[in-house]
C-alpha cells in the first residue's frame, strides 16, 4: 500500500510535470540571480554559497507544500484515505517520501551544478550535496504536518509558512553549517550526524502528527 | 451477524444543533434511508457513520463495539461513497478504480478493474483520463469500487445523482443483490428509488 501511494502521486507529478518544474525553476534561478546580483567576488560569493543554495532549497520545498494534500482533498481522495483500513501514518509517510522524490530529489541533483557558479571546492560540493541530501526528506516531513493543520484554510499558503518555518531553521543552520565547517577544515562530520538525527526524528514523529492533524482537519 | 446502532446520536455545526435523540439499528440485510430537507444533516449523520467525524453526543457501534475504537477493522467491513468521488482527473478509469480500492484495502489487478467498469457500462472508455468523462460517467467509476471491494456495510451519499436512467436501474440491481447477500446499506437519496430489502427503514430528519 505504501509503494501504491508513492507510486501514484509519482504517476500524478509525471502527467502534471509544470508542478514539478515550477519548484525546480524557482530554485534554479533564486540561486543563480545571486552571483548577478551580489558581484563576481569570488572569495565572497564561496563564504555566501552554502547559506544562499540552503535558503532557497527551503523555500522551493515550502512553494509546493501546499499541494501535498490540497488536491486530495478537493476530490475526496483523502476522505478515503482516511477510512482506510492501512495504517494512516503509513500512507502520510508515503504521501511525504513521494513529495520528497519529486521537489527534494532534483533540488539535491542541481546543487552541484549551481556550487560551481560559487566557485565551490570539489570538497565543498560534494558534502553541500551530501547535506542537502539528509535535509530535504526532513523538510517534506515536517512540511506534510503544517499542510495537514492548514488543509482547507483560507489563507493556508501564508499560515503554513509561519508554523513550518521555526522548524525548518535547525535543518538550514546546520545544513550550510555543514559545508562552512567541511570549509574551514573542522570536517562536516558533527553537522551531518545532527542532520542525520534530525532525519531520524522526524521520519518517526512526522507522519504520525501529520496523521493526526489530517483527522483533525477532516472533522 | 452484522449489526451498526445508533444511540442517541446529536449533531451541532458551530452553533446550530442540526439533529438530536437519533437512534436506529440497523441488521444484515437491511437498508435504511435518511431523508430530509437541503441542510437537514443527511451528510453530517453519514460522515458521523463512517467515523470521519465525531458526533457531539451519544455513540455509534458496530458489532456492540464503538467505531471510533475500532478503527481500520471497522473501515475494513465498510465502504463510504461521500459527494465527492475521489476520483483524479490525471488519471485513467483503471488506474482510478485499482488505487480507491488498494486505499479500501482490496488489492485488484487490471484484469478485474476492467470487469467492473465494463460492468458499469465504462467498456472501451477505461483508459481514457478521467478529466475527459462526464458528470456521470465519473460516478459510474466511483460506484465501480462496490464491484470490488467486498465490504459489508455501504453508506452513500447520493449515489445516484447524475445518473442516468440505465444506470439507476444498474445500480438499483446491484443494492438488492448486495442486501439479498447479508449487506447493509445505509444511503441519502432525493430520487424515488424502490430497493427491496428484507428490511428497509426511513430516518426522517427534520
Amino acid at each position: 500500500m505504501f509503494l501504491w501511494i508513492i507510486q501514484r502521486d509519482l504517476l500524478l507529478a509525471m502527467r502534471r510535470r509544470s508542478d514539478v518544474l515550477t519548484t525546480l525553476f524557482f530554485f534554479v534561478i533564486v540561486v543563480s540571480l545571486f552571483p548577478l546580483g551580489v558581484g563576481p567576488e569570488m572569495a565572497m560569493l564561496r563564504i555566501m554559497a552554502p547559506g544562499v543554495v540552503w535558503v532557497a532549497a527551503l523555500l522551493a520545498s515550502m512553494l509546493s507544500l501546499g499541494r501535498m494534500f490540497a488536491s486530495d482533498h478537493l476530490d475526496g481522495t483523502l476522505e478515503q484515505m482516511l477510512l482506510s483500513p492501512q495504517s494512516l501514518p503509513l500512507l502520510v509517510l508515503g504521501k511525504a517520501l513521494a513529495h520528497w522524490l519529486v521537489t527534494g530529489v532534483p533540488l539535491v541533483l542541481m546543487a552541484p551544478v549551481l556550487g560551481i557558479q560559487y566557485d565551490l571546492p570539489g570538497d565543498a560540493l560534494l558534502v553541500l550535496t551530501a547535506s542537502l541530501l539528509l535535509g530535504t526528506p526532513v523538510l517534506s516531513l515536517i512540511g506534510a504536518i503544517g499542510a495537514a493543520l492548514t488543509l482547507g484554510l483560507r489563507g493556508g499558503g501564508v499560515l503554513v509558512s509561519l508554523l513550518v518555518l521555526p522548524l525548518y531553521i535547525p535543518v538550514l543552520i546546520f545544513g550550510a553549517g555543514a559545508v562552512e565547517a567541511s570549509t574551514a577544515g573542522l570536517g562536516a562530520g558533527a553537522h551531518m550526524s545532527l542532520l542525520g538525527a534530525f532525519l531520524l526524528a522526524s521520519l518517526v514523529l512526522a507522519p504520525w502528527t501529520a496523521a493526526l492533524s489530517l483527522r483533525i482537519s477532516m472533522e | 451477524m452484522p449489526t451498526l446502532e445508533g444511540n442517541q446520536l446529536e449533531c451541532v455545526r458551530g452553533d446550530r444543533r442540526l439533529f438530536r435523540d437519533v437512534n436506529f439499528s440497523l441488521e444484515a440485510g437491511g437498508l435504511m434511508q435518511v431523508q430530509g430537507p437541503n441542510g437537514s444533516g443527511k451528510t453530517s449523520l453519514l460522515r458521523m457513520l463512517c467515523g470521519l467525524a465525531a458526533p457531539a453526543h451519544g455513540e455509534i457501534r458496530w458489532n456492540g463495539t464503538e467505531i471510533r475504537t475500532l478503527g481500520s477493522d471497522y473501515y475494513g467491513a465498510m465502504s463510504y461513497l461521500g459527494h465527492l468521488g475521489g476520483v483524479k482527473d490525471d488519471l485513467t478509469a483503471i488506474e482510478n478504480l485499482r488505487i480507491s480500492s488498494a486505499l479500501g484495502g482490496v488489492e485488484i489487478d487490471e484484469r478485474k478493474a476492467h470487469d467492473a467498469l465494463q460492468h458499469m457500462g465504462l467498456g472501451g472508455r477505461e483508459l481514457l483520463p478521467a478529466k475527459v468523462l462526464s458528470q456521470g460517467q465519473r460516478r459510474r467509476v466511483t460506484l465501480a469500487r462496490l464491484l470490488v471491494c467486498g465490504t459489508v456495510l455501504w453508506i452513500l451519499d447520493e449515489p445516484l445523482t447524475a445518473l442516468d436512467t440505465t444506470a439507476v436501474k444498474l445500480m438499483q440491481g446491484l443494492m438488492e443483490q448486495h442486501l439479498e447477500h447479508g449487506g447493509m446499506i445505509v444511503m441519502t437519496t432525493h430520487q424515488e428509488i424502490e430497493i427491496a430489502a428484507l428490511t428497509t427503514q426511513r430516518l426522517q430528519l427534520a
